[in-house]
């Protein structure tokens, strides 16, 4: 299962928000997880459209996401994701 | 008289209470969150705060208890199918008046740059203008928000969009203030309510002009007549006008204020028709904020800059000018206010008045209150972050 690591930022607005494995195929159905176990969570990483936001990062290893828009990327098993502030946005 | 004004400023909200004849802040709210817009409900003191998070989108955030505690909400989304018509910023590797295929943009929020609240015969409805262009309504007390259709599908914008291809042309332009999003789009920034009727509704598009609906938000129409645009061949065009902020007076509401780009204007007529009441001569035409009384309607309050060219204070010098004659004439006031090296500049929503008191915050993070109409000036605080906005609460 993909391992996910975000942001210590979003645990501002999101205390129980930690470190784990997430299920999901691709980069988009682990947002989807996250947004089920953390309401409203979806919205602070993507916009409503589904596209990645303009200041936000996620990697895929070392790799920064490709589909910013559909978030389509996909995962192997044991992939390591981390969502992250981009330099850019502050 | 109010005792409290909020602060929307570039790093959180900050509430200033007015004790022992002191304006007083508070801790900062909200801390290291650049705040668009902070006011408070009149109808129940509800506080609402529009935040401008740079990674994490636009948020807003409401307070039932005075700023003690703020509450998160859901996010304000564009419906799927919400699409505009994409305008191109003058750059050096795009020419605007190249002959391009007109494109179209599936909308997603930006900012929330204005709220505006009905009166007593709409309890709980709330609106947000924003950009890049729609204008949002919530009727139970913010908890859901859906954007006005026929507003977005105005003629003015190319028709509904989300049915396929323009079937008119899209009026309006891309504001400045949504560069730094990335995009040239057009903001909704001022929302006035009749306080006679809820559902008349006025509005401030940058760059389109000025907008009203008399059902609710069913039908709307521009109201641009009287206008003046310096920078179009045609400077009495019925769109492509740069509001930067409109208002009333809210014991007169037929007299309107209107700070825009090529001077002050006013309407005594609902905003039927406007009148330019510059005085360039005394430095009373460019600016962002303004502000009428709230019983007078003779009576208004700008912040001058000095011209587009520039944007900042007139020569260094901060003042203040008030007309009390529905702008024939102005005084300057500048008791109270530096006059050497100011380069201050007060944005659109950062000017507020509240009985004999006056407040206005600036870019260069100094808040002064005016306790006698705007006549002299006591400084509140030289340090603060920008200043987005100012409100009595």
């Amino acid at each position: 299962m993909p391992h996910v690591t975000l942001t210590r930022h979003l645990q501002r607005f999101f205390p129980t928000l930690v470190a784990g494995d997430v299920p999901g195929a691709t980069v988009r159905e682990v947002i989807d997880e996250l947004e089920r176990r953390h309401p409203g969570l979806a919205s602070y990483i993507v916009n409503e459209t589904g596209g990645l936001r303009r200041h936000v990062n996620v990697f895929v290893g070392d790799e920064p996401l490709r589909d910013r828009e559909h978030l389509s990327d996909a995962l192997a098993d044991h992939d390591k994701i981390f969502i992250l502030q981009a330099l850019s946005g502050g | 008289m109010a005792d409290q004004i909020l602060l929307g400023t570039r790093k959180g909200t900050l509430i200033l209470d007015r004790k022992g004849g002191r304006w007083t802040p508070r801790a900062i709210a909200h801390p290291g969150v650049s705040i668009s817009y902070a006011a408070s409900d009149p109808r129940d003191g509800t506080m609402w705060v529009a935040m401008d998070h740079a990674h994490w989108g636009p948020k807003l955030s409401r307070s039932k208890d005075e700023g003690r505690t703020w509450e998160n909400l859901t996010q304000i989304a564009y419906p799927k199918g919400a699409r505009f018509v994409e305008q191109h910023l003058p750059t050096p590797d795009e020419n605007p008046a190249a002959d391009r295929p007109t494109t179209y943009k599936q909308a997603a929020l930006l900012k929330v740059w204005v709220l505006g609240f009905a009166g007593p015969d709409q309890p709980g409805t709330i609106h947000a203008g924003t950009l890049p262009g729609g204008l949002f309504t919530s009727d139970d007390g913010g908890d859901h928000w859906e954007l006005n259709r026929s507003l977005w599908n105005h003629e003015s914008r190319g028709g509904d969009l989300s049915a396929g291809e323009a079937t008119s042309r899209n009026q309006w332009g891309g504001t400045p203030a949504a560069i730094a999003y990335g995009e040239f789009v057009p903001g909704i920034h001022s929302i006035i309510v009749d306080p006679r009727d809820s559902k008349h509704i006025i509005i401030g598009v940058s760059s389109a002009g000025v907008m009203e609906t008399r059902d609710g938000g069913r039908t709307w129409s521009g109201c641009n007549r009287g206008m003046l645009n310096d920078y179009l061949p045609n400077p009495e065009a019925e769109w492509g006008h740069d509001p930067h902020f409109v208002t009333h007076c809210p014991a007169a509401p037929d007299r309107l204020w209107q700070q825009n780009h090529c001077g002050v204007f006013t309407s005594d007529d609902g905003a039927r028709s406007w009148k330019r009441v510059s005085r360039p001569e005394l430095g009373v035409h460019f600016g962002f904020p303004i502000v009428g009384d709230d019983h007078d309607p003779l009576t208004a309050w700008v912040v001058p800059a000095k011209a587009d060219d520039e944007r900042m204070s007139v020569d260094g010098g901060l003042f203040v000018a008030r007309t009390r004659d529905g702008g024939s004439s102005w005084e300057t006031f500048r008791e109270g206010l530096p006059q050497q090296h100011a380069y201050d500049v007060v944005y659109r929503h950062a000017l507020d008045a509240r009985g004999d008191r006056v407040c206005f915050g600036s870019t260069t993070g100094n808040v002064y209150v005016s306790e006698d109409r705007g006549e002299t000036w006591r400084c509140v605080g030289n340090h603060f972050p920008p200043v987005h906005s100012v409100r009595f609460a």
